[in-house]
């Protein structure tokens, strides 16, 4: 049986894609879902399917924001007591608490304000505030920035991440973005069709994909099948359509295995200079077949001859001159290329 | 004749049999409502089907159904209230009560669940998750209350056959209208009506009073205990 742990002061990224049981499992450790089979353990007790005044003791030691901020009717301030509320906190103990807690999240002056006014940036730092105020020993958090712009969400981050380093807070934060999940957990489990497909740490995770669909999803877009042709010491050389690739990797000769490069490892170099020494074993040259340039950063094709797509800054493809068809070299480091798995 | 004294009394006598009725069938119907809403359990579809169908009965058929367990030789007939205003209370609740419990089960409804689940995850117990709901839904229960108390204050059928329209004793605002229209004084009967839509008007505006929201300054000294 499969088994998720959540260290105490840690913060777990839970990272996959819609539908592989991300939400289910947060409702499941909030006690809000009955597993249809397994164990919920708090603190090494036995949890699961707990009802009515024994449940509720449980869940009281934790808070859950969700991806919408779910405010209720009514001011900032009576939002974020909520919590305080049920646990029959005094009311002058709960209005400082409140207050401290605003101002710690920067809306110390909409204290009074109906939640209608607020934007989504500031109902979801409410919903949050609500949230931590409780001090809860667990927080659990459902892609609660999913639905914010991209500077709101940067921010949110990394207020949130400061407050939970700072509180030493054991959280678990659930997303689909893998950037967020590096930026926010200490460790990361990725979720696959209900399953555990990896957990580690987000270098682990993102340059060691256990499986072709974690290095998918974590944008290890080259992939390939290939025949690994010989092996030693620890350094590996399987041929991929013919080509020969270097790779740090502990396999037998003569596997069928599948190898990954993420486009951010690929560089690129004039084709007349790619016979230079350099630290990357692998190094050859392609013809350029398609070139995408996206704000910063562009995305260049190459034919070696299996399609190879290399992650450069805009400013190195004009530097380059890199157009469609000319001949272009390519290196990329022998631990650069994951080796994972049989291919099937 | 109708002196001015009967009129008073059958105004006063309307004010409290119908608060009374509405009263009860709010403390029937709301938490009826919110249990249908709510809860899950067998033959719940049932049980909404006959609420929806009671929502529409007929006062007339209430009255004759009612007069006929509680008229002295009737089943009930021992507690001797036919022809007294608890007879009209009954048959009021009989007719405002579904009519509560239906709005209520409808403003539950579209309150979006989530907001259960986010005060469960804040430490709520089921049934303090339920209350938030209900805070959520409380424009519609104020509106089911003011339905309930419409329905009965303007009814005359029901009231006139358990009530027996005794002047100065069963006579409601809604009987004399007729008392009057029938004795020929079209322009009394008239009259007593538009007390009848000033006593509707003042009730409706104290409820949507109630169903506005409450100032900014209560909600924060309700909440937070402190005014800043």
């Amino acid at each position: 049986m499969e088994r998720l742990e959540v260290q105490q002061g840690e913060v777990l990224a839970v990272l996959g894609p819609s539908g592989s049981g991300k939400s289910v499992l947060l409702r499941t450790l909030n006690l809000l879902e009955r597993p249809s089979g397994g164990t919920v353990r708090f603190y090494g007790q036995d949890v699961t399917g707990l009802e009515g005044r024994e449940r509720t003791a449980v869940t009281r030691r934790m808070a859950m924001v969700f991806q919408d901020p779910l405010l209720f009717h009514g001011t900032v301030a009576g939002n974020v007591a909520y919590g305080l509320k049920v646990r029959k906190v005094a009311a002058e103990e709960r209005a400082g608490r409140v207050a401290n807690m605003l101002a710690g999240v920067g809306l110390g002056d909409r204290s009074g304000a109906y939640v209608q006014s607020l934007s989504g940036g500031e109902a979801q730092r409410v919903a949050v505030a609500r949230a931590l105020v409780i001090e809860p020993e667990v927080l659990l958090l459902d892609e609660p920035f999913a639905n914010l712009d991209a500077p709101t969400r940067h921010t949110l981050q990394e207020e949130t991440r400061d407050i939970l380093r700072d509180r030493g807070m054991t959280a678990v934060f659930v997303t689909h973005d893998q950037d967020e999940a590096s930026r926010m957990g200490d460790r990361i489990l990725v979720l696959h069709d209900g399953s555990i497909a990896q957990e580690g740490g987000a270098r682990e995770i993102f340059y060691r994909p256990a499986t072709e669909f974690v290095a998918r999803f974590v944008g290890m877009s080259n992939l390939y099948e290939g025949l690994v042709e010989a092996c030693e010491e620890g350094l590996a050389r399987v041929s991929v359509q013919g080509r020969g690739l270097f790779a740090v990797a502990e396999i037998d000769c003569g596997e069928k295995v599948k190898v990954g490069i993420r486009p951010e490892d690929v560089t690129l170099v004039p084709a007349d200079e790619v016979d230079r020494p350099t630290s990357s074993m692998n190094s050859f040259t392609g013809k350029v077949t398609d070139v995408e340039a996206r704000g910063p950063v562009a995305r260049v094709t190459v034919a070696c001859p299996f399609p190879l797509v290399a992650a450069i800054t805009t400013r190195s493809l004009d530097e380059l001159e890199i157009a469609g068809g000319a001949e272009i070299g390519v290196r990329f480091k022998a631990t650069a290329l994951v080796v994972f798995g049989e291919a099937e | 004749m109708i002196t001015i004294g009967q009129f008073w009394h059958a105004l006063w006598l309307s004010l409290v049999v119908s608060g009374l009725a509405t009263v009860i069938s709010a403390l029937i119907g709301i938490p009826l409502g919110t249990l249908l809403s709510e809860f899950d359990f067998r033959g719940k579809g049932a049980v909404l089907t006959v609420v929806h169908t009671f929502m529409a009965l007929p006062p007339v058929v209430v009255g004759v159904f009612t007069f006929l367990i509680i008229m002295r030789s009737g089943p009930l007939g021992s507690i001797g209230i036919v022809y007294t205003p608890a007879a009209m209370v009954l048959v009021q609740v009989i007719l405002a009560a579904p009519i509560v419990t239906g709005f209520t089960h409808a403003s539950l409804q579209v309150v979006d669940p989530r907001l259960g689940l986010a005060a469960r995850s804040l430490g709520a117990t089921r049934m303090q998750a339920v209350l938030v709901k209900m805070r959520e839904a409380r424009p519609g229960l104020i509106a089911a209350i003011i339905a309930g108390f419409g329905r009965v204050i303007a009814e005359v059928g029901a009231v006139t056959i358990v009530g027996g329209a005794i002047s100065s004793q069963t006579d409601t605002l809604t009987t004399l209208v007729v008392k009057l229209t029938r004795q020929g004084q079209p322009g009394l009967s008239l009259l007593v009506g538009a007390v009848l839509l000033f006593i509707a008007l003042i009730v409706n505006i104290f409820l949507t009073r109630l169903q506005a929201d409450r100032g900014k300054r209560k909600v924060q000294e309700r909440v937070t205990g402190y005014v800043s």
